[in-house]
């Protein structure tokens, strides 16, 4: 960017052919890398021979992206970016940020206006208006409240990032009565289970996970092991033996506990990439005798017709005692979820609460002790042996807590749902956040689960690619490309750095200058 | 001063089959400074890990303070308060200064670790004023003062450093062994320090050994072992003076 400023005129005429050379080049490996991946599909016709589908079209869009994005970005994003760290000559100012230019007050109206305005009457206009042209109103809709919500945040967000996670609980216990007042009791069904207790999942899991990888720096990638054995214990022994939930939730964590000892003994001289091959194994060793131990696991068919949870022995059915005859509400299964939702964010937050005091506990301090350096742990007289199988069993617990609701939640468990990949997508949202930092991996669990949930409500991508594009499948994309976006730009994860958990009293401001640390 | 804390008799210690120690004998005295010099690959360190426990002794025996440690595990010498500052430093790299310091106060449970805390600052006061600091952005021998007072906040019998004066400049040399000194004059610490730097230990010590290929080849007192020939030709002469 040198020339840039001593011959403008060529200079952007450069500027443009390179940007067009770039964008042609990143068109071209576009072609080369998705011609066989998107271009062509093998699919069964009627006669259940195998053809190939030839999709030019969706190529056609991809490699457009790949070259349009690239020529953007050369032509205007990095000029841009380049011009935002010049100062104003006559100011002596840098030009406002991104941001502030963004989030403009009238802007700010103007959306909040549309958003209430399509939430309210959006409804009634679809009804009368062809399918495509509601599924761009949605995608307004969706723009204006995320650009509201973002303006508000963007606004106070001093305020909330000191507060983060208060507010983040007040919004949290206020989100299934916002969401029953906004889209009534039938339409709160898929934002409080699909996105509230479908993410507050994987928070725990995550926030569980977090304790041995994060703190204790053991890498786990078996982990859906016990939530499978949570889930299992719940299911079993409630259908075999007729115990209830309440009963039933802390015996599936002890259980799920006691099976995070058994994988201790054998992995405890084991580090780094050794232990998390074992662990592996691990999860697919109790995944394989979920498969195969068919008397008592039912194999593949799973466990189906596991009892509900009841509040204070209050059962969510339409009989004449339960939950909604006794509030005098109409009977609907929204009002269960809403209870599986205030119980999954109980149980979330234990989780978080026990983590925060135990990480400021002799036990806790040994975890990260021994995520730095095991040697130096032992000559301090810490057991290392005892700490490793705390930091296994502990995690496992809430593992086991998480798959006893998964159980309760969805009435049915196979070993289908604890695939490897959910082990994967668990450490993946951990290490997205910044290992470590509950904050940030609630906020990657909420980003990546979030995402995913999103793109299955995504009509408006089947009405571009066409019917058969399939946006769900899209997911482990997401998940990719969140990764590398993340890991060039915050190698640490959302929350990098890691909060001390003692001071001295008297501490002073100097000091707290010392502690910023950088990239890498 | 006859008084015996640390007792190594006879030991071998063996990597797999390569023998790294062949019959070491040393001798610690309560309230003493003892040194073992050597070259590289001597088995100094393999020496202060023995005592620790990791590896163990394959023969021989270590005794400390009349009891038999050769077979304990790691912590549990730890606990026995021999408090070591091992080769390499070994803080923790992510936890402050502050944290670190209490990570070598777990066994007491903290319970002196103000008072402590606030003896290892006037030893160290370059520790005080990087408390908030993360152990890994500290500088060479800022790392290495705060892996002695982190030994020393075990409140130890014996404290066991491994080359304190590693990569180190020649004024913080000084200000270290004289924080071992005054440690020793103050509160009768007995130290048994392995250095490079022999002319410093030896001068600082009351006593020191010569080890080497794993077998200790001389002893006796310090100044002795200065005005040595031997000892002068192989480990001072063209060194500090
Ligand atoms: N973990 C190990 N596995 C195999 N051999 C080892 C191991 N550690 C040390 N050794 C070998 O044991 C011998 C003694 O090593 P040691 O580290 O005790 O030497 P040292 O006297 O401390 O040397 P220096 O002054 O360089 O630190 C060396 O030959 C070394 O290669
Ligand atoms: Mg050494």
């Amino acid at each position: 960017m040198a020339n840039t400023t001593s011959t403008p005129v060529s200079a952007d005429s450069n500027l443009t052919a390179r940007a067009l050379r770039e964008g042609f080049y990143a068109g071209l490996i576009s072609l080369g890398l998705f011609v066989l991946f998107v271009g062509l599909k093998t699919d069964q016709n009627i006669l259940n021979e195998l053809i190939l589908v030839q999709r030019w079209g969706l190529l056609a869009i991809f490699v457009a992206v790949a070259a349009v994005g690239r020529f953007a970005m050369v032509a205007y994003i990095r000029p841009f970016m380049e011009r935002q760290k010049v100062t104003n000559l006559v100011t002596g100012l840098l030009p406002d940020s991104v941001a502030t230019r963004f989030f403009k007050l009238p802007v700010f109206i103007a959306a909040a206006v549309i958003g209430l305005g399509l939430m309210i009457f959006g409804g009634t206009i679809s009804a009368s208006i062809s399918p495509t042209a509601g599924a761009y109103l949605s995608l307004i809709r969706g723009a204006a409240v995320v650009y509201t919500l973002a303006s508000v945040f963007f606004y106070f967000r001093a305020y909330i990032v000191a507060n983060f996670s208060m507010l983040a609980i007040i919004a949290l216990i206020l989100y299934p009565p916002v969401i029953l007042a906004l889209t009534g009791v039938q339409g709160s069904l898929k934002w409080v289970d699909n996105f509230g207790v479908q993410i507050l999942i994987y928070v725990m899991l995550a926030w569980g996970l977090n304790i041995v990888v994060g703190l204790a720096g053991l890498l786990d990638l078996g982990y859906v092991a016990f939530y499978a054995v949570g889930a299992y214990s719940y299911a079993l022994l409630s259908s075999y033996f007729g115990l209830s939930f309440w009963i039933l939730l802390p015996l599936a964590g002890i259980l799920a506990a006691f099976w995070g000892m058994i994988l201790g003994f054998p992995v405890l001289r084991l580090k780094g990439d050794y232990l998390a091959i074992v662990t592996l194994a691990f999860g697919e060793i109790i995944r394989l005798v979920l498969i195969n131990w068919t008397e008592v696991t039912k194999g593949t068919f799973g466990v189906s017709g596991i009892p509900k949870a009841t509040l204070f022995g209050i059962k969510f059915d339409a009989s004449k005692d339960g939950f909604a005859a006794l509030m005098g509400l109409p009977m609907s299964s929204a009002y269960y979820k809403i209870f599986l939702f205030y119980l999954i964010l109980a149980l979330a937050l234990l989780t978080a609460f026990v983590s925060i005091r135990l990480r400021r506990m002799p036990i806790g301090r040994a975890w990260e002790a021994l995520r730095e350096d095991e040697i130096a742990c032992r000559s301090l007289g810490i057991n290392t042996v005892t700490t490793k199988l705390t930091a296994f069993s502990i995690g496992a617990m809430f593992g086991g807590f998480a798959g006893s609701f998964f159980a309760v939640r969805q009435g049915f468990v196979s070993p289908e749902s604890f695939v490897f990949l959910e082990s994967a997508i668990i450490l993946a949202i951990v290490v997205l956040g910044g290992m470590g930092s509950l904050v940030g991996i609630a906020v990657a669990a909420a980003v990546m689960i979030g995402g995913t949930e999103l793109l299955r409500e995504m009509s408006l991508l089947k009405q571009i690619f066409g019917e058969d594009f399939t946006p769900e499948l899209y997911r482990m994309l997401l998940f990719g490309i969140a990764m590398i976006v993340v890991m060039v730009w915050k190698p640490r994860g959302f929350v990098g750095s890691r909060e001390p958990t003692a001071f001295l009293r008297e501490r002073k401001s100097v000091s707290g200058s010392f502690t910023k640390e950088g990239h890498g | 001063m006859s008084d015996m804390l640390l007792q190594v008799k006879a030991v071998e210690t063996y990597y797999g089959n390569i023998r790294a120690l062949g019959g070491v004998d040393v001798e610690v005295n309560k309230g003493e400074i003892v040194c073992m010099i050597g070259a590289n690959g001597a088995g100094k360190s393999t020496l202060m890990m023995t005592i620790c426990g990791s590896p163990q002794a394959r023969t021989g025996s270590v005794t400390f303070d009349g009891q038999d440690i050769t077979h304990m595990p790691t912590h549990e010498i730890a606990r026995l308060r021999i408090a070591q500052s091992p080769e390499g430093r070994r803080i923790f790299p992510r936890m402050t200064v502050y944290e670190n310091l209490q990570m070598g106060a777990s066994l007491d449970n903290l319970k002196y670790f103000n008072e402590d805390v606030e003896k290892i600052f006037t030893l160290f006061p370059r520790l005080k004023e990087r408390q908030a600091q993360r152990g890994g952005t500290l500088s060479g021998g800022e790392q290495q003062m705060l892996s002695i007072g982190r030994a020393l906040m075990a409140r130890p019998k014996l404290l066991l450093l491994d080359e304190p004066s590693l990569g180190l400049a020649p004024l913080i040399v000084k200000q270290i062994f004289a924080a071992i000194k005054v440690l020793n004059k103050e509160q009768g610490l007995t130290v048994f320090l392995v250095e490079q730097n022999a002319f410093a230990a030896l001068k600082l010590s009351d006593r020191g050994y010569v080890m080497v290929n794993g077998k200790v080849t001389m002893s006796g007192s310090g100044k002795e072992l200065l005005a040595n020939p031997e000892v002068r030709a192989a480990y001072l002469e063209g060194g500090h003076h």
